[in-house]
């Protein structure tokens, strides 16, 4: 029904009108198509990239490091986790003002004053410029409460959990142990540490240094997704790689043995050095220092902790005096000096010397200690009663050769032990060829050629002499053994989370050479004859004591200091299986103070075994 | 392609009028099935995509905006298939009616309605809030139309074209004043497609292109710098920062950037529920005016084609449609409503793609909102309307 005033346009105009809408709208159809192909397609990547670094932020989530255990076991070292405040200086309020007030208010806090923050931050800032600064640990969880529950107060302000190094029987192995910190900007260089980054913790002493790769474990990522204001968005969390714990590092440490000689050497209250190894096998089962520090300190230590362990050079309690102190030895060098008389023949293990009290070198007189004559001696007797002039005798039949040098050097002493620790000491073996070299620098106090002095000197462990218990340890050890220098360690095998076994250390010995038997045995019998009859040097300590030792009573002459007591055991006797060594500076004879210490350690072990044995016996 | 038109000349049987009594009775024999296939699809995917897309912004009512677009679908449909059976003609008769009720509905905003973000542009209603002004770009088309097949003999042809601009250009000041710039411009549009239609001299149109571009320029950048801003902050904004968006990277370019991101990450194949984009917040109004950035990320090219296929499709069936009209007052309503279906959809897309400036245009069918799903329905309804006459009309039968 058209209307009175309905006309149609004329056909083709319409038409024309029509078409030329079609032909806009082709033409727009074909923009968005062109466009949505150009983004999609053409760019897509792009965008995709974009997209996805518009979703995620990353978060390093730490892994624990591995625990420390002893050979059986027992935790040493395992980790508790703490919650440390930390600031993201990038998110504190730009109005300087607001800024410092935020400071002040955090210092209060954390019990900082505002400098102290301050400094924290730009210490932080040095380290790792962006990342967030550990302001303090172990704070307490009203404090992160309040935090929380104040965010608008405290912007950039987070708490994290971390974990923190547990130590929990405070001090005990902590040479062994060493420690752990923040690893240094120095340290991100080096090879070994190519992945690490500002912040991260790596052991800095002991076994934590040795065999950080296998405690440190892998940081996970987590990336979280976040929405466009930021805010992790609710089961935002994209799983990505979670963090590897580290493995479990068991040492060959036996945590009774180790107690027992740090009590030992604390009850002498001095300081002092213990060392009790596998002579087969390198093992050390206790190794010890005195005075100790607790490891726990290192990781926060205030400022009275900081002038007690690092600025005291006397008792420089992170100094582990086995492996790095450098001392004479006195007579428990002698069993080295009657090995390399009689290998090179200079003398026979019968052979009878006649011990005066003292003999004249060149215008010196050396005398026994004490000035004691103790008439005929051969071998075995002047390793019991610890003749002097016996071993003086053999110093000067070899000064002019240098067969105490190269049986020495052989056996370990001056050279480093090639132990698994990184705290290993410089040492000094006395020989002609050192002596003129050092002349030649100007060293020495007086300008003269090598003389039969310095060795007879040498041949009691006197002199110039600088060694410690390890490199004593591994003599006495391949004298036990029949030639063999072992590898000393205290790395015995990893673990996994899990509990399996995933390396063990096989340290092979370092050298053999061949000891004859019928000397071995000579001077073993001496050395037991000196620690457990009649008028042995030691007999006073040991001859009550249950199993057969071959020990062997020392004491150094240190310029400027009382003499320092040696003793070294080899146990059992007559088949040694293990060298136990202790020193005790100042501590006067062998037998007065090293002694007991080497006997409150053979005691631990012993009482370990019989006990061991009964109660294994008593299960079948 | 005129199927109908072969069949009814050849005279034969029309298999629905026949045998399908409820077809014919609901007067959806002679429905253009292409345009309303489009429709529903394009409605479908709407749901579907606010389905998808919107789960996690309500908390604790994953399906709001689901279940309201559903809602709002159904009823549209419904008015679609009410306004099907309507002779679109009586329209024309009450322009008067229809023009008074559409400026009488976008000025009472100003007394009673919703002011939502600083502007007021709908009411609220017990179940949704009714935006007149959606409702008004259809009203305006029908008024017009009539208004300009009436005006057809009186006058001169200046004062005919004078007259319909001031008729179009009322209701889009007033809506303008809203403020709502987008739908303002879609009032222009149709208000100059009808006129278009209507035969007004391409002369008048050059002499009306030239007005507008000194209109914008004086609007963006003469008061502007007279200091008289027309505009307010945000609109300005929104219309000038497509051209130059990482400008703007934290205001109105932000949200463009972030769409263009979004569409292309979605690649060829697009990101499914990976899409992160538009799930988590960084494409803002991504229910309704970016919702073709969710489609562009979530299905990719494939899906963003498809979409833009079905708007091409029902763009051609609504221009064929007025081609078809039984009489010149259905052609001006075909044409006004296809140059603004087309307007709002490239408007809205190209805002989503990056290439048009932010004037919050919805997406027919596609965006979520009721009021536009209502009136863009009743828009195709009217269509339809208009194919069915003209069906009806040539084979000498009337629906009423």
């Amino acid at each position: 029904m058209f209307a009175r005033n309905d006309h149609m346009p004329q056909g083709s105009r319409l038409s024309l009108r029509v078409a030329v809408v079609g032909g806009v709208g082709v033409v727009l159809f074909a923009i968005l198509f062109f466009r949505l192909w150009n983004l999609q397609v053409l760019s897509g990547d792009k965008y995709l990239a974009e997209a996805k670094n518009n979703r995620t932020r990353e978060f390093k989530v730490i892994a624990p490091r591995g625990d420390i255990l002893d050979r059986t076991g027992e935790v040493l070292v395992d980790n508790r986790t703490s919650l440390a405040l930390q600031l993201n200086p990038a998110k504190l309020p730009e109005d300087p003002a607001e800024e410092r007030a935020e400071l002040a208010r955090l210092g209060q806090l954390s019990h900082m004053s505002l400098r102290k923050v301050r400094r924290a931050i730009a210490e932080g800032e040095e380290v790792a410029a962006g990342a967030p600064v550990t302001l303090r640990r172990d704070v307490g969880f009203d404090l992160v409460a309040y935090v929380e529950e104040n965010q608008d107060e405290f912007p950039g302000v987070t708490v994290q959990r971390v974990f923190v190094r547990h130590y929990p029987d405070g001090s005990r192995a902590a040479h062994v142990l060493g420690s752990v910190g923040e690893i240094e900007e120095e340290e991100l260089k080096e090879p070994q540490y190519k992945d690490l980054e500002p912040g991260d913790e790596i052991g800095q002493a002991g076994a934590e240094y040795a065999y950080d790769k296998f405690l440190r474990g892998q940081p996970g990522l987590t990336r979280i997704q976040v929405n466009a204001l930021g805010q992790p968005t609710p089961g935002g969390q994209l799983v990505s790689t979670p963090p590897t714990p580290g493995d479990s590092l068991k040492l060959t440490i036996d945590g009774d043995v180790q107690t027992a000689g740090e009590a030992g050497l604390a009850a002498r209250g001095l300081p002092g050095a213990f060392i009790s190894m596998n002579i087969d096998n390198g093992q050390i089962l206790a190794m010890g220092s005195n005075p100790t520090f607790d490891p726990s300190d290192l990781i926060e230590p205030t400022q009275a902790q900081v002038d007690e362990l690092y600025r005291d050079p006397v008792l420089a309690p992170l100094v582990n005096r086995a492996t790095e102190g450098a001392y004479p030895t006195g007579s428990i060098f002698k069993v080295i000096t009657a090995l390399a008389a009689l290998e090179n023949g200079v003398i026979t293990p019968d052979e009878v010397v006649q011990d005066n009290g003292a003999i004249k070198v060149g215008e010196q007189t050396f005398e026994n200690a004490g000035g004691v004559a103790h008439g005929a001696v051969e071998l075995r007797r002047a390793l019991q009663v610890s003749s002097d002039v016996y071993f003086y005798l053999l110093g000067l039949d070899m000064w002019e050769t240098n067969d105490l040098q190269e049986w020495a050097h052989k056996l370990g002493i001056g050279r480093p032990a090639g132990l698994d620790l990184p705290e290993e000491g410089e040492t000094l073996l006395p020989s002609k060829a050192w002596h003129e070299q050092f002349v030649k620098e100007g060293l020495a106090l007086e300008d003269r050629p090598w003389s039969a002095g310095d060795n007879v000197q040498l041949a009691t462990g006197q002199g110039d002499l600088q060694t410690n218990p390890l490199q004593m340890a591994l003599a006495y050890a391949a004298l036990g053994n029949g030639g063999k220098v072992v590898t000393p360690h205290v790395g015995l095998e990893v673990e996994d989370a899990a509990g399996r076994v995933v390396k063990e250390f096989d340290f092979k010995a370092q050298r053999k050479f061949p000891i004859d038997p019928g000397y071995r045995t000579a001077i073993l019998e001496g050395l037991h004859a000196a620690a457990q009859e009649g008028e042995g040097t030691a007999a006073s300590v040991f001859g009550g004591f249950p199993i057969d030792i071959a020990g062997k009573t020392g004491t150094a002459q240190r310029p400027g200091h009382a003499d320092q007591s040696w003793f070294a055991a080899l146990s059992p006797y007559p088949n040694p299986r293990i060298v136990t060594i202790a020193t005790v500076e100042e501590g006067g004879f062998g037998a007065e103070s090293a002694a007991p210490v080497v006997l409150d350690i053979l005691e631990a072990i012993y009482d370990k075994q019989a006990s061991a044995v009964s109660s294994g016996g008593g299960a079948e | 392609m005129n199927t109908y038109a072969t069949r009814t000349r050849n005279a034969r049987p029309e298999p629905f009028a026949i045998r399908v009594g409820i077809a014919e009775r609901l007067g959806l024999a002679h429905m253009d099935w292409p345009l309303t296939i489009a429709a529903f699809a394009l409605i479908a995917f709407s749901v579907f995509v606010l389905g998808e897309a919107t789960q996690n912004d309500i908390p604790g009512d994953p399906h709001y905006y689901l279940e309201r677009q559903a809602i709002y679908a159904a009823l549209g449909i419904v008015g679609m298939v009410l306004m099907t059976r309507i002779d679109y003609s009586r329209f024309r008769e009450l322009r008067v009616g229809i023009y008074t009720f559409l400026c009488a509905s976008v000025s009472l905003v100003f007394v009673f309605g919703f002011a939502a973000r600083g502007s007021r542009r709908s009411f609220e209603l017990p179940f949704f809030s009714f935006q007149p002004s959606e409702l008004g770009k259809l009203l305006l088309v029908l008024a017009l139309a009539g208004f300009v097949i009436d005006g057809a003999r009186r006058g001169s042809a200046v004062q005919r074209t004078v007259r319909y601009l001031c008729l179009g250009l009322a209701p889009a000041g007033l809506v303008f004043l809203q403020p709502d710039l987008g739908t303002s411009l879609v009032y222009v549009v149709a208000t100059l497609a009808v006129m278009y239609f209507g035969g007004v001299a391409w002369t008048h149109f050059a002499v009306i292109g030239g007005a507008l571009v000194a209109f914008v320029a004086i609007v963006l950048v003469a008061a502007p710098a007279a200091g008289v801003p027309l505009l307010k902050g945000y609109q300005e904004e929104r219309l000038t920062s497509f051209l130059n968006p990482h400008e703007h990277e934290g205001g109105a370019g932000y949200q463009q950037n972030q769409s263009k991101v979004a569409i292309g990450s979605g690649q060829f194949a697009g990101r499914g529920d990976k899409a992160t984009q538009t799930r988590l917040d960084f494409v803002p109004e991504r229910h309704t005016d970016f919702i073709f950035a969710v489609i562009g990320e979530r299905y990719g090219f494939m899906g963003a084609a498809f979409v833009l296929s079905l708007y091409a499709l029902l763009f051609w069936r609504a221009l064929r449609i007025t081609t078809l009209s039984k009489n010149a007052y259905g052609t001006l309503v075909a044409g006004g409503i296809a140059v603004a279906l087309l307007f709002q959809t490239f408007v809205n897309v190209g805002m989503n793609l990056g290439i048009m400036p932010i004037t919050g245009i919805p997406l027919p069918l596609m965006s979520y909102g009721g009021s536009s799903v209502l009136a863009t329905f009743l828009a195709i309804g009217v269509l339809q309307s208009i194919n069915v006459q003209a069906h009806l009309s040539q084979r000498g039968r009337f629906a009423w």
